[in-house]
Parts: C-alpha cells; structure tokens; sequence
C-alpha cells in the first residue's frame, strides 16, 4: 500500500505543476505540454518495454519515431493521382526487385554451403540488384518530383482516416524493427546501443532524401487531424453558445453591447484552440491507459516472469528451456511498434510531418533519460519519468530566465555577463537533464518510482 | 596524358579530403578506443568533449588575434592548442572525479556507464552553448592555400589542378606526429606497457603492483590531447559549431569498431578506411572516367553510386556490415 501511495503522491504533484503553467502561462499551453507529456508517456512505455522487462538497450528511437511519422503521410494523405501514373510503376517494379533479391540472397543462403564461392555469389546478386533498382527507379523518381514540385512532387498517401495511421505506424516501426533485431540483437550491450543509434540515423537520413517518398526536407504540412478545426468551431452556434454559457458571468459584467461581442469572439478563438488540444488529451489518454492496462497484465503475467528471468539471468534462463533470441526478438519489436505508435501520435498532433527536425538529442537521448528517470522496469514509473522529463524541458528555459534575472537584477540592463546570460537560458533545459540524469544515476539509480519486487 | 589528368582529378577530388578527414577521424577513435580499453564504456560524450577541448582554443584565438599575437603564415589556433589541452584535462578530470569514479569503484555493468556518460554529454551541451553559444565560428587565420589549381596548372602544364589547402596538410602532418609520438609511449615507455596491461587484465595488473588512479589519470591525459587536437583540426578544416561535433560523434564511433575497438592502431586505421568510403562512394567519377575512355565513349549519368547526402549512411552501413560478419573489427580489437 505503501507503494501505491508514493505513486499517487507523484502524480499529483505532477498534475498540480501543470496546473500552475495554465493559471500562471495559459491553458492552452499548459495542455500543449500534457499532450506531449502524454506522448513521451506513450514512447518511454516503448523504452520501457526493451530496457525494463528484456535489458535490452535500444537507441533507435528517434528511427522508430520517424517511421510512425511516415505513416501518417502514407495513410491519411490523399494519392497524388499523376505522379502515380507518371512514376508509380517504375516504383512498383522496384519493391518487386527488391523482394526478388531477398529470396535470391535467401535462397543461395540455403541451398549452398558455407564458402567462399557463396559469398562472393550472395554479393554480385546485391551488387546488381542495387544496379538495376537504381537504373528503374531513377527515371520514375525523376518523373514523381516534377510533379508540381511546390506543392506535391511526390505519391501521396492511401487517404483514410488519420486514425488508421496509428496503426499503421506502429505495424511498420515493428517489421522494421524485425529485420534489425535479426541483424543487430547478438550483439553485446554497447554495440547494440552504437548499432541502432547509427541505424536510426540511416532511416532518418532515407526519409530526409527520398523526396519521391514524403516529400523529404521539404516537408508534408496540413495532415489531417482526427479533432474539429478551430476555424469550423469559431462560426458554429453551439460552440459560441457553450463558451457564453460557461462565461456568462463575466460576459454580464461589461455594459456595452460592442464590448461584449468582442469580449465573446475573443473568448471563442481561445476555447476553440483550448476544445481542440482537449480533444487529443481525450485521444492520448485513451491510448496510454490502454497501453498502461496491457502491459501492466504482461508484466505479470507469466510471460512477463519469463522475461524479467531473462534479463537477470540469460544462462540460467536459457537453461531452463527459455528461447532468449526468440523472446528478445519479439519485445524488441513489440517496444519499437509502441514507439512508432507514439511517432504516428505526434506528427498528428503537430498536423506537420517534417524529417529535418528529427535528431538523436530529442528523441532518443531525451527517451532514455525519461525511462531511468521514472524508473526501470515499472510502467507507473516510465510515465511519471516522460511527464516529468518533459515537463522540465519545456519549462527549463522559463524558470532559467526567471532565475537569472533575480540573481542579475543588481546588474544594469547592459551588463555584458547578463545579456550573455538572458540570450543563452534556452541551453540551461540541456543542464537541466544532464544534471538530473546524473544524480539519479548516482543516488537512486531504480529510478523515482522503483520496480517493484511482487513474490507469488 | 590523359591518364594523368585522371589521376590529379581523383587526387584533387576524393584522396587529399579523404586523408584530412580520416586523420580526424582518426584521432577521435583512437580517443573512443582508449576510453574503452581502458575504462571499459563506450564514451558518448565523445563528440561534445572534443567539441569542449575545440571551445577553449576558439576563444583563446579570439583573445591571442585581439592582442596581436600570432604565427604569421600559421593559423593562431596552433599556438593555442597546449591551453586548450590543459583546460580539457582539468575537465576531464573533474568529470573522472566527480562522475565515473564512483562507478569504477562499484564495479558497475559498461551499459550503466554508457548512460552515466549520456548525462556528461547533455552537461557538456549545456556548457558549451553556454559559455560560446550554438551559432558557427571560423577561427582559421594565416595562409588558407599552400597552392591553389590555378598555380599547379601553370607549374605542370596539365588540364587538371590540385589545390591544397594549409588547413588539410596541417591535419595530415599533425596527425602523423601526434599518433606516433602516441604509440612510442603506448609500446616503448614503462607506464604505456602498464597501460595496456591494466586494459588487458586489470586483476594480474593490480597484481604485479600498477597503480590503477595512475593508469587512468595518464589515460585522461592521453584523451584530452587526443579529444583536442582532433577537434581544433576539424573546426579549422571546416568550422565550429557545436551542433556538427556531436553529429560527428557517430563516424567516430564507426571508425573506432571497424578498426576493433580497444585497439589503438586499428582505430586509426578505422578512421581512414571510414573517411574514404565515404569520399569513395559519394563521389561523382564523371571527370574521372571521361579522361580514361575515348571521347565517343563518355557517359552521361554522373556516375555517382549514392547521392552525397548519404555520406553518413555510408559509413554507418560499413560500420552494420563489419558488426554482423566480424563483430571484433577488421583488426581484431579486444571482446570484453
């Protein structure tokens, strides 16, 4: 019981903190950040998931995070009808190559035994594989980005609804994640970090270039949203009736008919954009106490056993008949899909898909320190730790500047060491996170909330 | 002719960028493997330290450059590079003392290290966007070319010119000092035999009477050099800018597991063999082939295997590739 009430204690202080941001910034950002609080919640259970229950160390984030991006444009973007006639089957071709040389290389792999022949044999196939997807694609990819460059230049999407691309994100961040754990997961803790840190990078650096894809650094704006628009809200009668209700005492105040009607428009712009971010809290929080609700279960379940077995001990795991590659392999996806759900969520929320503006430091060093911050191995923990690393992110800069000019306040306005320090509190968020994380680490490495122990 | 026009264009385009950006490669990954063999963590930080070191020697060339102080044809940057050094050790140090010690005194598990470090890497951040800020800063004086193509057409009456800059041969030549000098001490001296015992055994090392606090102080020392030179050679080749050196952090990484990682000469190795793959397969070979086929033969693609924004990509698929056939590196580096 005791435990439980540490849990409630935090989380409540943690909702009281995002309290204060909306009576004291606004409310609207203040559910800016419960919405990515949120989010983070939905990717540090993800981490979670690797590092907590199987050990497994997994610095791919930002790729996965990526992946569920582009499935949003995949999904919810309607099909760009000419580029698909111009370039659509030099595209098609190329995923038929690409699966013929698979089960070329797959075949070779089987059917001959190990020498050097096959090897040299396996690496002509790639060779010229790679030489005729590059000979198909080029004129076809060359055609699709002409295509009315400024707007589209690009194949679009399928155009459902931007809700299926939730799925759809997590199902492509989880095969991805298939083939790299059959690549990378043998390896030793520090190489798998480097290995999917670099690997990551290769699929942002994809996105980026692909321009035939997702538009690339130019950027997919205007997704749809699974929320009303502020603007459909503004002009529709229940909307301004419900806002004059819930205000009426104030709006009673002011005597003049004209003042009031302005005091009314302004009113309804701030509740729309207000109505619209609590629409996706709905969503989000949905999501997570969904995922909150499934993992809990598997955590103690018998599966979940098995796996904390496998993390503490993998040879005498392995000796009691435990598959340890089978079973890292399918958490390794399950972690991953989760996290590419969370990617889908985001580019939702932001309406904006733009591959430039993923790096390692947000959105996967960031992850990480969510999780050992919260606590390893136990999901209360991971999503206090994505409120509270969040939290700290977007309000470090706030509260620096709000700290340097009390300590600097005896200076005058032109003092060189003030100037240089007002200019330079976005960077203190950095310190922030790097400091935390450190005496954490050093002073209760389980985390805020810890795993807890359960004997059955 | 021809066939030496051919040769000077694949000089002038892919060899001489190839070898200053290898040599700073080199030097970051021979700084990753020594924290590793020695240490035993995998340092993330990495990027951000040699970005640090790099800080110290940008502002001191602002201040030597405002008092007049200089090496006339030289960059100031050089003259600056024993402050720098001595600032990064200090920080260093203090980051050993205050940070890693306490977990190399529990005997903690390298992926908790790995962690621990990713906190030195946000501080680091943190600090050096204080103190200098994120915008980019070019801190090369002196003379930029030792000679430009234009000169090198007139001195040998060929189609094709080399330009070298002072900047690439400064690298080159530096780098082959600072690594010699490196594995004279790593292989001659007393305490770099000690060195390399206590990485390949710390036990039988404490053993035969190595002072462990010593071991690791000479190491740091040896980082902070290394960390340093290494990024005052990058930010005058290129620019500064704080963002580019963590970036720069993954080929490092790269070129210190495909040379083996916890080998010290592999790592060197590993930073050329990473630096002209890259150069290699971003390269467009246009000029270069249509000096070698007759005339009706020329191609008219650019024959560029992959297009230069996937310079990165490149060297992390060598670096996937190495990992699955010969996860020991291609020089075999230590397993531990």
């Amino acid at each position: 019981m005791k435990n439980y009430k540490n849990v409630i204690a935090a989380y409540s202080i943690m909702i009281f903190l995002i309290i204060l941001v909306g009576v004291f910034q606004s409310w609207s950002i203040a559910l800016t950040i419960l919405n990515y609080c949120l989010i983070s919640a939905v990717m540090t259970i993800g981490a979670n998931i690797q590092w907590g229950y199987a050990g497994l160390i997994n610095f791919g984030i930002m790729g996965y995070t990526a992946l569920g991006g582009l499935a949003v444009v995949l999904v919810s973007v309607e099909p760009v009808k000419k580029a698909w006639q111009v370039g659509g089957l030099n595209i098609l071709a190329c995923i038929w190559i690409i699966v013929a040389i698979i089960f070329v290389v797959k075949f070779i792999l089987n059917r001959f035994n190990k020498s050097k022949l096959r090897n040299y044999s396996v690496a002509s196939v790639i060779l010229g594989g790679i030489i005729l997807l590059r000979v198909t694609a080029t004129p076809g990819i060359e055609a699709i980005e002409s295509v009315d460059p400024a707007k589209t230049g690009f194949l679009g999407g399928m155009g459902l609804p931007v809700l299926f691309s939730w799925i759809f994100g997590a199902l492509l961040a989880g095969s991805l994640a298939f083939v790299i754990g059959k690549i990378a997961l043998g390896l030793r803790a520090d190489y798998l970090a480097i290995a999917t840190l670099l690997i990551a990078e290769i699929i942002v650096s994809i996105i980026k270039h692909e321009e035939w894809l997702a538009r690339g650094v130019k950027n997919v704006i205007g997704l749809k949203r699974p929320a009303p628009y502020e603007i459909d809200l503004q002009t529709s009668d229940w909307f301004i009736d419900l806002v004059a209700k819930i205000n009426s005492s104030k709006l009673n105040l002011i005597k003049s008919i004209s003042d009031k009607q302005e005091a009314l428009n302004q009113m309804v712009i701030d509740a729309s954009s207000v109505y619209v971010k609590l629409c996706f809290t709905g969503l989000f929080l949905t999501v997570v106490i969904i995922l909150l609700i499934v993992t809990q279960k598997a955590l103690y379940s018998p599966w979940g056993r098995k796996m904390r077995a496998i993390r503490d001990n993998e040879e005498a795991a392995s000796a009691m008949g435990k598959n340890i590659v089978k079973e890292h392999l399918l958490i390794f996806i399950l972690g991953s899909a989760i996290v590419g759900l969370a990617g889908a969520m985001m580019v939702t929320n932001d309406g904006l898909f733009t591959p430039g503006s993923y790096r390692p430091m947000r959105y996967t060093f960031v992850i990480w320190v969510m999780v050992i911050v919260g606590g390893t191995g136990n999901n209360f923990g991971a999503i206090l730790g994505g409120f509270v690393v969040w939290f700290l992110w977007v309000e470090a800069a706030p509260i620096a500047l709000f700290l340097i000019n009390l300590f600097t306040s005896h200076l005058p306005e032109t003092n060189a060491v003030r100037v240089h320090l007002i200019e330079s509190a976005p960077y203190f968020r950095f310190l922030v996170i790097g400091i935390g994380l450190l005496l954490i680490m050093r002073y209760r490495p389980q985390g805020i909330i810890p795993e807890k122990i359960i004997k059955q | 002719m021809d066939f030496l026009n051919a040769i000077i264009v694949l000089l002038n385009f892919t060899v001489i960028p190839a070898l200053a950006y290898g040599s700073q490669l080199a030097l970051g990954a021979i700084f990753v493997t020594l924290i590793y063999a020695v240490l035993r963590f995998a340092n993330f930080a990495t990027g951000d330290m040699m970005s640090f070191g790099t800080m110290f020697a940008v502002i001191l060339t602002y201040y030597f450059q405002s008092l007049g102080f200089g090496l006339g044809v030289l960059p100031t940057a050089l003259l600056t590079i024993p402050f720098a050094i001595l600032m990064m050790i200090l920080y260093m140090l203090i980051i050993d003392k205050f940070v890693f010690s306490y977990y190399r005194i529990k005997k903690s598990p390298p992926v908790q290290f790995a962690m621990v470090s990713v906190g030195v890497m946000f501080v680091t951040q943190a600090l050096i966007r204080i103190i200098i800020g994120p915008s980019d800063r070019r801190f090369l004086d002196g003379e930029k070319f030792i000679f430009k193509a234009k000169e090198f057409k007139e001195m040998t009456g060929l189609a094709e010119g080399i330009t070298l800059k002072s900047t690439q041969a400064i690298t080159i030549v530096v780098t082959l000092i600072v690594v010699s000098i490196m594995f004279w001490f790593l292989n001659r001296t007393k305490t770099g035999t000690s060195m390399r015992a206590y990485s390949d055994n710390e036990d039988l090392a404490l053993l035969s009477g190595i002072d462990p606090k010593r071991v690791v102080l000479i190491t740091w020392v040896i980082a902070g050099i290394l960390a340093t030179i290494g990024g005052v050679l990058y930010g005058l080749d290129k620019s500064y800018r704080p963002f580019v050196y963590f970036n720069n952090m993954l080929p490092i990484f790269a070129a210190a597991i495909v040379g083996g990682i916890g080998n010290p000469f592999g790592a060197f190795l590993g930073g050329y063999v990473i630096a002209f793959a890259e150069i290699f397969v971003t390269y467009a070979y246009k000029r270069f082939i249509s000096y070698l086929l007759p005339e009706h033969l020329e191609p008219d693609s650019l024959l560029q295997l992959l297009s230069t924004d996937y310079k990165f990509a490149v060297s992390f698929s060598i670096l996937v590739i190495v990992l699955l056939i010969r996860p020991s590196g291609i020089f075999k580096g230590k397993v531990i």
